[in-house]
């Protein structure tokens, strides 16, 4: 056991000496949070919606006054009124206007003969997230314009109550546990690939292997000592991250406990996938050019920014075997919903289990010999 | 009792055959030098020596152990020192060393000791909790040198040790490799291209070529092996008419070269053709302004075993020349 203790210290006295790699694994996530969690988070504002009313009756007025108070209050909207319906209509296609709200002209009189009118709105589709904005205010301002101006006294429509259970979970905050899982990632991509092939490369492995250590003690020092390394920039990122996403009580001692622990658990799991990936591996080039798609493969598939329900079959496969799907569950589960470990118990099993195999193939895949 | 005893020990990679059938034996206290081009299988002999590179047949004993079957045992009686510099630049002389006593399960308190003791061996005591970063190329030599010693091994080995050293501390490392065998009782197997080296430090040679051993004894024997041991070089005042024919004439001459007045003689026999030389000249009254008797070099030797035409060969890129690597010197 002392000589696995000898290849750690090694590897923390060279980790403290230039610190490059806890930098890189620490500063890249959170550059990445905050930069993310503040592109994709925010509500929508301000789309430029041309208003063509080609009625004038009572009841479509009202319809525009109530477009004109959502565009007021909500900012939501921002009307420009239009007498030529097709100006309205080059405009859109000129990309001067996001959607067009046409009142047709027989709407009033079909609102008074009870004759289901309609109103179109004209969208530019391109943008997805612009549209579904627009529709979603649309389709909740039409209930209140449709209901009678004095309640029934009975009334049979069953309304649906929404009870949040969770305060408002901004973006950022929801992109956290994907974040903390990818700087374990980073640690072990550099600590576990780039720097255990740099050093295979020079030789420094060489000098291990002339030395009276067994092959199994080989392999749990490196991984021991790629573990640690990716445990310290987990544990900045569950402190840092919290603090800057705004969790609230980001500091709460018993959280920190059961993340500690799932850092350890998750730092293993990628530190051992590493090794398994880089054990027949000579060429410096390797690692460094599988990085950016490993990230792609197993970052995004993980439900870290996009919840996997929307995923296609084979993405679901990939999210099924992906160690990340299950870090960011569980780090998920603590983080915004403060649970206890019984709920991440599942996570943890796989972690574990991920664990033992890679480690196990690792062990059968390594060479003692040159 | 031989401290290496090699017996037709071969390694096959795929179609090429890189040690064919080698057999030698080193005894205890032996300095051992291996010679050989390029590719010569110098270094493939080594790596199997020192359990590195599992050989495809025959057997190799070292210090009594298999280098096969006995691995661990192997490993904790040697020290290897590798080509490249594979000391950790970035921790301290002392560092370095302690990881390496650390493996090879030192207990402190003897691990402290020895560390003081060899570091101060090797002349780098003051600068013992220095980086090694901050190391010329000779420091970082000896610090190996140190570190390979720090389990106290009985058989060292050590591949081209002075490699890319300037002058001045390659016989630094020379004096101080003489000093330690001596005082620390080693058997050294060391490979190296300079003949220099081979001459000053080892008790016998093995030349191998195309993963066989061509010659193998000491190298004043080798020397001697040559034919035609000594170059004569003469320069007359003013040579009379004929005198290549004379000269050639001369006992021992095995061949002659003329430039104007400057002739360049092979001879089997130094000390008898220059004496004949002297008396010839006196003969014929010609003034000798120079003369030089040199011994034939381990160069002669080398090249007079494995011949003089270049070894061009492809061989697998080496990952330590990738340019993807951090720089970190």
């Amino acid at each position: 056991m002392h000589r696995v203790w000898a290849i750690i210290e090694r590897d923390l006295r060279r980790f403290r000496r230039s610190p490059v790699l806890v930098i890189v694994s620490i500063i890249m996530p959170l550059v990445q949070l905050v930069v993310l969690g503040y592109a994709f988070g925010g509500i929508i504002r301000n789309l430029k919606v041309g208003v063509v009313n080609e009625d004038h009756g009572l009841p479509a007025i009202k319809l525009q006054e109530m477009f004109q108070a959502v565009a007021a209050n909500a900012r939501t909207f921002f009307p420009i009124y239009y007498s030529d319906k097709a100006q309205a209509m080059r405009d859109l296609r000129d990309g001067r206007l996001n959607g067009v709200l046409n009142i047709p002209p027989l709407f009033s009189r079909k609102v008074l003969a009870g004759a289901n009118p309609d109103v179109a709105l004209i969208e530019d589709n391109t943008d997805q997230f612009s549209s579904s904005a627009m529709e979603g205010v649309m389709s909740q301002m039409l209930p209140a314009y449709n209901a009678p101006p004095v309640a029934a006294r009975e009334s049979a429509g069953a309304t649906l109550s929404i009870v949040e259970v969770y305060p408002y979970v901004p973006y950022i905050q929801f992109l956290l546990p994907g974040t903390i899982v990818l700087s374990i990632f980073v640690s072990a991509m550099i600590g576990g690939g780039i720097i255990f092939i740099d050093d295979k490369a020079r030789g420094l492995h060489e000098g291990y292997l002339v030395t009276p250590i067994t092959k199994f003690e080989l392999i749990l020092g490196f991984t021991l000592a790629g573990a640690a390394k990716a445990i310290i920039s987990g544990l900045v990122l569950i402190t840092a991250g919290s603090l800057i996403a705004g969790i609230p009580d980001p500091l709460d001692p018993l959280r920190m406990l059961r993340m500690l622990l799932l850092v350890v658990v998750v730092a293993m799991a990628l530190i051992s996938m590493m090794f398994l990936i880089m054990v027949r591996v000579s060429d410096p080039l390797v690692p460094r050019a599988i990085f950016g798609m490993l990230n792609t493969v197993l970052y995004f598939p993980s439900g870290a920014v996009y919840p996997t329900g929307s995923f296609p079959a084979w993405m679901k496969v990939i999210a099924t075997v992906d160690p990340f799907t299950y870090a960011v569950h569980g780090f998920k589960d603590l983080i915004l919903k403060n649970t206890g470990l019984m709920a991440i118990s599942g996570d943890l099993a796989f972690l574990v289990v991920f664990t033992v195999l890679c480690m196990s193939a690792a062990t059968v895949l390594f060479r003692r010999t040159l | 009792m031989f401290d290496i005893e090699v017996r037709d020990l071969t390694k096959r990679f795929g179609d090429f055959l890189a040690v064919d059938a080698l057999n030698f034996s080193v005894e205890h206290g032996e300095v051992f030098g291996l010679l050989g081009p390029n590719g010569a299988g110098k270094s493939t002999l080594m790596r199997m020596l020192t359990t590195l590179v599992p050989p495809t047949s025959g057997t190799a004993r070292v210090n009594g152990f298999d280098v096969a079957r006995q691995a661990n045992a192997v490993r904790q009686s040697i020290g290897v020192i590798p080509q490249a510099m594979t000391s950790d630049l970035d921790l301290s002389a002392v560092e370095n060393m302690s990881i390496f006593a650390k493996l090879y399960g030192i207990p402190r308190e003897k691990r402290v000791r020895t560390i003081k003791a060899l570091l101060a061996e090797v002349d780098l005591e003051q600068w013992a909790d220095k980086p090694v970063k901050m190391f010329s190329g000779g420091m970082r030599r000896r610090l190996e040198i140190a570190r390979g010693l720090v389990h106290e091994p009985r058989t060292f080995f050590l591949d081209e040790p002075t490699t890319g050293l300037d002058p001045v501390s390659r016989v630094a490392v020379w004096e101080m490799l003489i000093r330690l065998k001596r005082e620390r009782d080693l058997t050294i197997l060391m490979t190296t291209h300079y003949m220099d080296e081979a001459d000053k430090l080892c008790d016998r040679i093995a030349i191998v070529d195309h993963g066989k051993l061509v010659a193998l004894d000491s190298p004043l024997k080798l020397k001697a092996s040559v034919p035609g041991k000594n170059i004569l070089e003469v320069s007359f005042q003013d040579a009379p008419a004929g005198w290549v024919d004379t000269l050639r004439t001369l006992p021992d001459v095995a061949d002659l070269k003329a430039d104007g007045n400057i002739f360049r003689i092979s001879s089997n026999n130094g000390p008898r053709t220059t004496v004949a030389l002297m008396e010839a000249a006196r003969n014929a009254n010609a003034t000798i302004t120079a003369l030089s008797v040199q011994s034939t070099t381990l160069d002669d030797v080398f090249v007079h075993y494995t011949g003089r035409q270049l070894r061009d060969a492809l061989q697998a890129p080496s990952a330590a020349n990738s340019p993807f690597m951090m720089n970190r010197n």
